[in-house]
């Protein structure tokens, strides 16, 4: 995974006049692990002093993201290794999200249409709501399968500070 | 996962005591809410005042909640703070429940 990391963070990421450094950190995968992974992300971010609004779509993208990992491409029965890499540039902020699990069925991201809620409320959809909300809230989505790792990137707009 | 069940005239009032409705106690949320609102009355009202984050499992878990109750009682919503306002608008979710601002204002709407 290491030469990964590194092909992924010699991308150009953009200077950032907010004191960029690409942040990385790995953990576990489980449940309450991606509470704690969420909750130092965040932390990681607070010097940045974004308003709520960005933290709050932050933390919703990175949950979604996360909690497909731990249910899909490791399950119940696998765990291995998250790794959370973020660069920081004046207008956005870039996340790369990598694990070792199971790749993506047909090698690519769900298209994460709105569920239809226009039905009967036995048929109310309890599901499929976060690949729509990942796609909602990032740009640039992509997602590689590289070796035996997932690689799922993308960009989340901040307004910029003077 | 604390929740708390305050009975009014016509109204029940579920709290959530806790910070997060996400994946790791979406399941438990739904099986405690179907323990305290199977009989309950016609009007449920889930008091989300103290919830700061909700996921997408968290958010199927809510409508799970509300489906479990069938046809006898109907679930409306309280206190959305703004990042879980925000999950409710994206899926349109907010159209299906009726939102209040505050559990003490949907208990003054259905109890007059």
């Amino acid at each position: 995974m290491a030469r990964l990391n590194r092909a992924i963070s010699d991308q150009p990421g953009g200077g950032s006049p907010r004191g960029s450094n690409d942040i990385r950190f790995s953990f576990p995968s489980g449940e309450f692990a991606v509470r704690t992974a969420l909750a130092t992300v965040l932390c990681g971010l607070r010097h940045l002093a974004l308003s709520q609004e960005e933290y709050g779509t932050i933390e919703l993208v990175l949950a979604e993201v996360l909690n497909n990992v731990v249910e899909h491409a490791y399950g119940p029965n696998e765990t291995g290794r998250i790794e959370i890499i973020f660069v920081n540039a004046a207008d956005h902020l870039k996340f790369s999200i990598i694990d070792e699990g199971v790749e993506m069925p047909s090698g690519e991201t769900p298209m994460g249409k709105c569920a239809d809620i226009d039905v009967p409320l036995e048929d109310m959809p309890e599901g499929g709501f976060g690949w729509f909300l990942i796609r909602d809230l990032t740009k640039d989505l992509t997602y590689r399968r590289v070796g035996s790792s997932n690689i799922l990137s993308f960009r989340i707009n901040i307004a910029t500070q003077d | 996962m604390d929740l708390t069940s305050t009975q009014f005239d016509k109204v029940q009032v579920v709290t959530v005591n806790a910070a997060r409705i996400d994946a790791a106690v979406a399941i438990r949320f739904k099986d405690i809410m179907r323990g305290m609102t199977e009989f309950g009355p016609e009007r449920i009202v889930l008091d989300l005042s103290q919830v700061e984050f909700v996921d997408s499992s968290g958010l199927g878990a809510i409508v799970a909640s509300m489906k479990q109750l069938g046809s006898s009682s109907k679930l409306d919503l309280a206190g959305l703070t703004p990042t879980v306002d925000k999950v409710f608008r994206l899926t349109r979710m907010d159209t299906i429940f009726a939102i209040h601002d505050s559990a003490d204002a949907a208990v003054a709407e259905y109890t007059h």
